[in-house]
């Protein structure tokens, strides 16, 4: 598929009235979101356009190593920020790391060896984006809720450790509930695609003049490919992280403050 | 004697909630008194090893507790908190649960009553019981596993008048069984004088008195 769309920044000037709607709203309503309203255009303007050129780079160089780098770098970024999500775990940072790079290397590694994408940076590029980002939100929300379920649960989680179960046994019920929670906001929003909302990648196909047929299907293949990876992230995740709460002598340790 | 300490100190934060606590506990019924915040539950979780001490040592059974695993002996030790936490499901689910957990067959109704619960709560819903129902079936539960030391956090403290005195005779009758020792954490000397024969008294974190029991609680 060879498709191709030119937008000028006189075009994306355009649209900014509508973000100047937003702040009239904003302002009119006294929400007091003006200054995000901007924070939010700058800083959305300026990353998009660097990664655009990064990328623009890395299509252009066509080596597989800047792809690993760039990734690499999404990572561990997005470990950083789940980890802002995640405060009640006590060392978030690792079980994170993990969880990403699991859930981006597992995805990409099966979408290249099914042989349903190249394995070129023209694909693995936006394709990584997409599942890292996807990941970073499903693995904060497992721990961040994972944080909570185990704060609130600590007299239930001793009861079970004084009869003798592994921390393992005890946590179970509320790992169970945090990967359910990192994960269920995809299923729900891949239930409903198409009727409710339009994904994405196929909006951005079909304005880049593709066949509805293509756009359909390359979505359909992202949303089953991030269903994947979310799951692999929450999994992870929560299943690295539960441990830090519990000494090796399966004593639930003290809340981290 | 069933647990030796000695000189075992606890931090939490800035607080010394264990001074130097040094004691031998007999087999038995032994109660640990004093007012809240004297340390009577943190000691009574240094027990079965839900913690350990900072500093000090302590011997179960002339072991040290170190040389224990802490899954096996808790289930020997077995601890039931101040407030009921039971796993979602019926009361028998949570029994079989912890029989699964030491390894032993459950005789529901055996535990049930014991706890003085009749058979028919085994299909109970835990969520629609009472407090003192949810506090005699988590004793029914470490029961279940048949330990050969039962520490009991505050257990009546949840429990209106009626379902204390059902307890009581609970423990009173279990102190008949063989081979069971209560260890009974309590803030009301009545109580202990009720239930044990052997006290510590616990005072700010320190051991104020600790004997037999009028000795202990004078």
């Amino acid at each position: 598929m060879s498709i191709s769309i030119q937008v000028s920044l006189g075009q994306v000037a355009a649209a900014l009235a509508l973000v100047a709607l937003a702040a009239a709203i904003s302002l009119w309503r006294r929400a007091d979101l003006e200054r995000d309203i901007a924070i939010a255009t700058v800083r959305s303007f300026v990353q998009l356009t660097a990664i655009g050129y990064a990328i623009k780079l890395i299509f252009e160089a066509d080596t597989i190593w800047l792809v690993l780098a760039l990734l690499s770098a999404m990572v561990l970024f997005g470990a950083f920020t789940a980890r802002s999500r995640a405060r009640r775990v006590p060392g978030a940072f690792w079980p994170l790391l993990i969880a990403l790079a699991a859930a981006g290397m597992t995805t990409l590694g099966l979408v290249v060896a099914l042989g349903i994408f190249e394995a070129t940076p023209r694909y693995l590029v936006p394709v990584g984006g997409m599942v890292i980002g996807n990941a970073m939100t499903a693995a904060a929300v497992a721990l961040n809720r994972l944080g909570d379920e185990v704060g609130e649960s600590r007299a239930a989680i001793e009861a079970t450790l004084a009869l003798g179960a592994t921390a393992r046994e005890a946590a179970a019920p509320y790992v169970r509930r945090a990967l359910r929670s990192g994960t269920i906001t995809l299923v729900d929003s891949t239930k409903t695609t198409g009727l409710i909302f339009f994904p994405g990648t196929m909006v951005g196909m079909l304005l880049a003049g593709a066949e509805p047929t293509d756009a359909v299907r390359l979505q359909l293949i992202l949303l089953y490919a991030l269903l994947g990876s979310v799951a692999i992230a929450a999994l992870v995740a929560t299943g690295l992280a539960y441990r830090n709460f519990f000494t090796p002598a399966q004593q639930l340790r003290e809340p981290v403050s | 004697m069933l647990f030796e300490l000695r000189e075992v100190s606890l931090r939490r934060g800035e607080r010394r909630v264990l001074d130097s606590v040094s004691a031998a506990i007999p087999q038995g019924a032994a109660a640990i008194v004093g007012p809240s915040g004297s340390g009577k539950s943190t000691l009574l979780r240094l027990l079965n090893r839900l913690a350990d001490p900072d500093s000090g040592t302590i011997a179960y059974r002339k072991r040290p507790l170190a040389g224990y695993d802490p899954l096996a002996l808790r289930r020997d030790v077995s601890l039931v908190p101040q407030l009921p936490a039971l796993l979602e499901g019926t009361v028998e689910s949570n029994l079989r649960y912890a029989a699964g957990l030491a390894g032993k067959r459950l005789d529901t109704e055996r535990c049930l009553r014991l706890a003085g619960l009749d058979a028919g709560f085994a299909g109970r819903d835990v969520a629609k019981l009472s407090v003192g129902e949810q506090q005699r079936t988590m004793l029914a539960r470490a029961l279940a596993q048949q330990p050969r030391v039962l520490l009991l956090d505050e257990p009546t403290s949840a429990l209106d008048r009626a379902a204390r005195e059902a307890v009581e005779a609970t423990l009173a009758a279990l102190r008949g069984e063989a081979d069971i020792s209560l260890v009974l954490v309590s803030h009301d000397p009545e109580q202990a004088r009720r239930l044990a024969g052997w006290a510590l008294r616990l005072e700010q974190g320190r051991v104020a008195a600790c004997g037999a029991l009028e000795e202990a609680l004078a």
